[in-house]
């Protein structure tokens, strides 16, 4: 298959992405790339210096709104993507009306509990929407234990799900980059499986 | 009993057993995590309530801070 055919496919879907910082920024420029078709973004956060240091964004946007930075950015990558950025905190009653007609939720969060929000709120509210889940990705090297597993069709983890990231152990680019990409590798995956009608707005 | 646990078989002396139970005996601590159950996401709440037979499907996934 041609990367045009598969751009053209792509093209069809849209993907939630819920947050915009390591796993997040990373993995929806990942999908802009490819060209999946509507991007729908979500982070209360602005940019801060401490980010840079594995978050996809520049020095110049330090202080803005993560989600109005990464649109940006996209756009600058494939101007062909529709972004659609919402800045409130996600919440059990929120998540069902913004990733409403979502073909797939990445879940890259930072804080465990918030992941764990957001995958119940996924499985129990969007009933066969998939899940991509981020979780282990902290510090560097042992590139060996990151590992994707499918649990059933509608959730998938990403990562080695045994680091826990802190001060002293911190997320840096690689790791976060490699599991961010391993996330959109999954997407990817979901949707090329998938079909879509054409005339479907 | 036996179960399928992350893919694995498992075999258990008592039947049914509550999610909590199969926590305890398995020694699996940790507290941030996903439990399915056949299919089905059990929220944390009802790990007492729910219980596991013969034959099913448990799938566990742990959730690490970091993104």
């Amino acid at each position: 298959m041609k990367f045009s055919e598969i751009k053209n496919h792509l093209a069809l879907f849209r993907v939630g992405i819920a947050g915009a910082g390591g796993l997040g920024s990373n993995c929806a420029v990942a999908l802009a790339r490819c060209g999946v078709g509507t991007l729908v973004l979500s982070d209360f956060d602005i940019i801060e210096p401490a980010n840079l240091n594995r978050q996809y964004y520049f020095t110049n946007q330090i202080g803005m709104l993560k989600t109005v930075a990464l649109k940006d950015n996209i756009a600058r990558i494939n101007p062909d993507i529709i972004v659609i950025a919402h800045t409130e905190k996600l919440n059990r009653s929120n998540i069902p009306e913004i990733f409403e007609g979502c073909d797939v939720v990445v879940e890259a969060f930072d804080k465990d509990e918030m992941k764990e929000m957001l995958i119940e709120t996924v499985q129990t509210k969007m009933p066969g929407t998939p899940v991509v889940v981020g979780s282990g990705l902290a510090g560097w090297g042992k590139s060996d234990i990151i590992s994707y597993r499918k649990i059933d069709e509608t959730l998938y983890v990403c990562g080695d799900e045994s680091t826990v990231a802190g001060d002293e152990f911190p997320p840096m680019a690689p790791r976060v980059g490699i599991v961010a990409n391993m996330q959109a590798n999954t997407v990817v995956e979901i949707l090329m499986k998938k079909t879509k009608d054409y005339f479907q707005t | 009993m036996k179960i399928l646990l992350n893919n694995r078989l498992e075999e258990f002396n008592k039947e049914p057993l509550s999610i909590n139970e199969m926590l305890e005996l398995k020694k699996f601590s940790f507290k941030m995590r996903i439990i399915k159950l056949n299919g089905v996401l059990i929220p944390k709440e009802k790990y007492d309530s729910t219980f596991i037979h013969e034959g099913d499907n448990v799938n566990m996934l742990y959730l690490m801070s970091g993104g």
